[in-house]
């Protein structure tokens, strides 16, 4: 079949129960090569916990997880990484002791020597290309001027870009973003918004969870609509725009 | 670990190189350059240069690192006992064989970081320490400890049987005194370089990321565990390294060197010199074993004599107030010691040096600055 050949991710039937929370109840969903997969829904809908799900964090009750032909459900964080899979978390998750330009070099370094590689003869002052490669990657996030800062000290709307770039230098097949402009200013969240329609350009596969509406529908190509554990919408902006089930439950989830 | 040039790393280590060699002359006014200590600077020099490849760079904090100093004593005593006094085959085995222990501890204690990873390798030197004692007396001599006998077999040296126990040789030179340090200082240098290549190369970097942040870096794609695992075990033959050079200067191994004080003093050592500096370790392992080296000589007949030219009562409050400090004692000096650098300079003695530097800089700035605002304040002045 070849509309299954440019699935890049396949979500089936997947359940995740927290003690008695259902935080995830019967999620399929199929994102295709190429496409920007927002996923929206009131805070504590399970969307965090659907991510946590693709890359190994959680195991699924039930159902599983495929990246094309790969099944991702009992690998670990590392192996989903190593066959294309990176991901900025809700909370960024950087190297804070490091120059930014560290901070990037390393996943460049996964990227090249796999997950396991005792290269310890060649100073890194040598790799060139690497270098060169990871302040290119600065460069087009912005952040070239702080590139011997250590990350520790930045904002937090340069923070989530620093771990943007630190996914992007290593061209995953897919890129999952939680909640990538969470607490940014309304400048910084255009920023990013310019550098994901910049990258979206270059026809990487991105899931985006996102609470600002603006971003969603300035970027995606499909939205699911994500409630207590269930998709209760799916579909073209346009078409979710209008579904009243989707109004009620934001509506309802925002005022209750 | 950083992204240095070539260049400044190069001058480093020929500075450290001289520096080494020449530590019989410049360590002779503080009354340290006999050959002794100076072996010692160099042996803990190792141990601790080791210790900070684990300590320094993951962040793993092994609290029974003294285990593989002992592993290393022991096997090179064999060495010297089975097969020649050459000191070259000692080290080797030494060497390889902490390594192979520190395959097995750290493949055990890595399953956990943090404080149980600190504990299970803390429990894994004490089970040595009693094995040493117990168990495994046939191989350690229990409490009388390793040591070379007439009669030991030494199949490549049984040509040259003399009278007497033989001396630890390298090709002929015995390897007490200067010759011992030299030879020490070498390895010394040697030890240096592999450490300061492992922190400017790629998996230096990567040790450094997994201390930062470990859920980063198995979402960055690493598998920790074997990174873990290489550091751990560089880090212990490091340290076997170290105790097979305590044999070779001094032919004899005792399994109080496995004790859990003596873990805890690399720890120090690091600690105060800098944790996770090139340098640092180095120079907190010089530091508290000169301090050890003086303090320890001191008794209460010594310290009687010294403060001997003040009034009689007053000499013997002093007395009373430094003795519990010296001799024995001396471990008392290095906690406090210890402490006042922990709440003062977190970073060692390196930070020390870094703030004093900055120090420096800041005035010569402040200096150029006043010279260059004088001339435009005369301007707006006179204008
Ligand atoms: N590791 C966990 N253990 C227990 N409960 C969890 C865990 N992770 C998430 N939850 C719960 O699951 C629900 C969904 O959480 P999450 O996926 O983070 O929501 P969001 O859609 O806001 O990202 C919440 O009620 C949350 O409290
Ligand atoms: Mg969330």
């Amino acid at each position: 079949m070849s509309e299954s050949e440019n699935i890049v991710l396949n979500v089936s039937g997947v359940n995740k129960t927290f003690g008695g929370l259902q935080a995830l109840s019967d999620i399929n969903l199929k994102i295709k090569e190429g496409e920007t997969h927002a996923i929206i829904g009131p805070n504590g809908a399970g969307k965090s916990t659907m991510l946590n799900v693709c890359v190994g964090r959680l195991v699924p009750d039930s159902g599983s997880v495929m990246f094309g032909d790969v099944p991702l459900t009992g690998k670990t964080p590392y192996e989903i990484n190593q066959v294309g899979v990176a991901r900025v978390f809700q909370t960024p998750e950087i190297f804070p002791e490091l120059t930014l330009l560290q901070n990037v070099i390393v996943p460049a370094l996964a990227k090249r020597d796999g997950n396991f590689k005792f290269n310890a003869f060649k100073p890194l002052s040598a790799e060139k290309e690497l270098i060169e490669e990871a302040e290119h990657v600065l460069e087009d996030l912005g952040l070239e001027d702080q590139r011997h800062d250590i990350s520790a000290s930045m904002s937090r709307g340069d923070k989530r870009r620093l771990e943007l770039a630190m996914c992007l230098i290593q061209h995953p097949k897919l890129l999952l973003l939680d909640e990538p402009t969470a607490g940014m200013a309304r400048h910084d969240t255009n920023r990013t918004i310019e550098i994901l329609k910049r990258i979206k350009s270059r026809g990487m596969t991105k899931v985006i969870i996102e609470h600002d509406m603006h971003v969603v529908f300035s970027l995606a190509d499909h939205i699911s609509v994500l409630a207590q554990g269930a998709i209760i919408a799916d579909g073209k902006p346009d078409d979710v725009r209008g579904n009243p089930k989707v109004q009620e439950a934001y509506l309802g989830g925002a005022h209750l | 670990m950083s992204i240095q040039s070539a260049r400044k790393d190069l001058i480093l280590m020929v500075v450290f190189i001289a520096a080494v060699l020449t530590m019989p002359i410049w360590l002779a006014p503080v009354g340290a350059s006999y050959p002794d200590l100076l072996q010692k600077f160099a042996i803990f020099g190792i141990f601790a240069i080791g210790f900070n490849i684990l300590f320094g760079l993951t962040g793993y904090l092994s609290f029974g690192h003294a285990a593989f100093l002992g592993v290393g004593s022991y096997a090179a005593v064999w060495s010297f006992k089975l097969l020649t006094m050459n000191v070259i085959p000692a080290i080797i085995f030494g060497t390889v064989l902490a390594g192979i222990f520190a395959v097995l501890i750290g493949f055990v204690s890595l399953r956990r970081s943090g404080i149980y990873f600190s504990i299970l390798t803390l429990a894994f030197a004490q089970m040595s320490y009693n094995m040493a004692y117990s168990v495994l007396t046939p191989v350690t001599n229990g409490e009388t400890g390793l040591q070379l006998e007439q009669s030991d077999p030494r199949i490549f040296d049984a040509a040259a049987t003399g009278s007497g126990l033989p001396s630890t040789e390298l090709f002929g030179m015995k390897m007490s005194g200067y010759p011992g340090f030299y030879f020490c200082a070498v390895l010394l240098i040697l030890a240096f370089f592999v450490s300061l290549r492992i922190f400017r190369s790629p998996f230096g970097m990567k040790l450094a990321a997994i201390k930062s942040n470990q859920v980063r870096m198995s979402y960055t794609g690493f598998n920790t565990r074997p990174y873990l695992l290489v550091a751990f075990v560089i880090s212990g033959m490091y340290a076997g390294l170290a105790g097979s050079l305590l044999a070779a200067t001094d032919p004899l191994a005792g399994a109080e060197r496995m004790q859990w004080t003596a873990s805890g003093e690399v720890v120090l050592m690091t600690i105060l010199g800098g944790l996770g500096t090139l340098i640092g370790p180095l120079l907190g392992a010089g530091l508290i074993k000169y301090f050890e080296n003086i303090f320890s000589a001191y008794n209460e007949q010594v310290l009687h004599e010294i403060f001997s030219f003040l009034p009689q009562f007053m000499e013997n409050f002093m007395v009373f107030i430094v003795n519990p400090f010296v001799g024995e004692g001396w471990h008392l000096t290095l906690g406090a010691l210890f402490m006042i650098i922990v709440i003062f300079l977190p970073g060692g003695i390196m930070e020390g040096f870094a703030k004093i530097a900055a120090w420096f800089k800041k005035r010569g700035n402040k200096s150029d600055d006043d010279d260059a605002a004088a001339p435009a304040k005369a301007q707006t002045s006179e204008g």
